[in-house]
């Protein structure tokens, strides 16, 4: 054998290892479209809001006035379709991220000759779904149910507790993919310990953790592995 | 210090058996079909390389059923452990030699 066969066996075998415990096709495009994604979606929940609480500043004072910082929320301050108006925004915001990222993924998965659904793509899923669908729970708890007569009126927790969750079950799902996820991860988690310390601000947070750092990720990512 | 081809491995002078070792290595089961799609190889042409590591008792099987399928995992032993780590470390030593050479 030649020495560059020795070496390209060597690495054959290092490339099947990480192929194999990995999951390498994560698109970079895909996080910097959820991060543009989401920052439109703010921007929607910021002018509703904004028109919400304008009208209800117009009834009080006679002039439309726009404000930066929300009242903490609650059930008799804010109107109902308020709250589903901004449940719609970030549900499209999701659907329309989850599947730019399916989309990508699958392409890169083909370029990189990594199955898209393998038993590597699975452990990434289920140890990401894990931590999510628990915050998920928790933050329908906190602002859909009733418990006895006494509503939840936790509105101010959705951001803190989204991101915190968010940034767990990337910390989680790290193992099975590129090592820069764990540290986005630990991003939104301080961010959601920030935004738990300034109620209030849950938008600009959710814009910063969904927004911004997916940007600055997408493009490390994109910039590094994609090409 | 001379090293020769000789310390080699015979079990992983094919390919296949090497990249199936080195998945092994990496992840602590794997099953058949997440194997196949990797390697991107026939049913059996892997199935006969799984029985050759088989028998050198380097891998065992663990057979196990997902509702009605069959679900087949591989999983390395100390022994195929060990034999992997000296294969790359004598690759290692080969190649260090050619430089020096």
């Amino acid at each position: 054998m030649e020495e560059t066969e020795l070496q390209n066996e060597l690495a054959s075998i290092r490339s099947i290892m990480e192929r194999s415990s990995k999951f390498i096709s994560l698109s970079g495009l895909s996080g910097i479209l959820a991060g543009v994604y989401a920052l439109i979606g703010a921007g929607a929940a910021y002018k509703i809001i904004g028109d919400y609480w304008g009208n209800a500043y117009l009834y009080l004072n006679g002039a439309k006035t726009y404000v930066t910082s929300f009242p903490s929320f609650n059930r008799y301050m804010i109107g109902d379709s308020l709250v589903w108006k901004l449940f719609a925004i970030a549900v499209v915001v999701l659907f329309a991220s989850v599947t730019t990222a399916l989309i990508l993924s699958n392409r890169q998965a083909k370029k990189k000759n990594q199955p898209m659904w393998g038993s590597v793509s699975r452990l990434l899923m289920f140890h990401m779904a894990v931590p999510l669908l628990a915050g998920g729970a928790l933050i329908i708890i906190l602002v859909f149910f009733k418990i006895g007569n006494i509503p939840h009126t936790y509105y101010g927790l959705v951001a803190p507790i989204s991101l915190i969750f968010y940034g767990i079950s990337l910390v989680s799902a790290s193992n099975f993919t590129f090592g820069e996820v764990k540290y986005l991860g630990i991003c939104e988690i301080i961010l959601g310990l920030i935004a738990a310390c300034l109620p209030g601000h849950g938008l600009l947070f959710w814009a910063l953790g969904f927004g911004v750092l997916h940007i600055v990720y997408g493009a490390r990512i994109y910039l590094k592995y994609d090409r | 210090m001379n090293i020769s081809f000789d310390k080699l491995d015979k079990a992983f002078e094919n390919r296949v058996r090497l990249q199936i070792m080195s998945v092994l290595a990496a992840n602590e089961r794997y099953d058949f079909n997440s194997l196949k799609d990797l390697l991107s190889i026939t049913d059996g042409n892997l199935a006969s390389h799984l029985k050759a590591l088989e028998k050198e008792e380097y891998i065992t099987v663990h057979k196990s059923f997902l509702g009605r399928k069959p679900n087949t995992n591989y999983e390395a032993t100390g022994k195929g452990k060990i034999a992997f780590k000296n294969h790359l470390d004598t690759l290692e030593q080969l190649i260090k030699q050619q430089k020096l050479a």
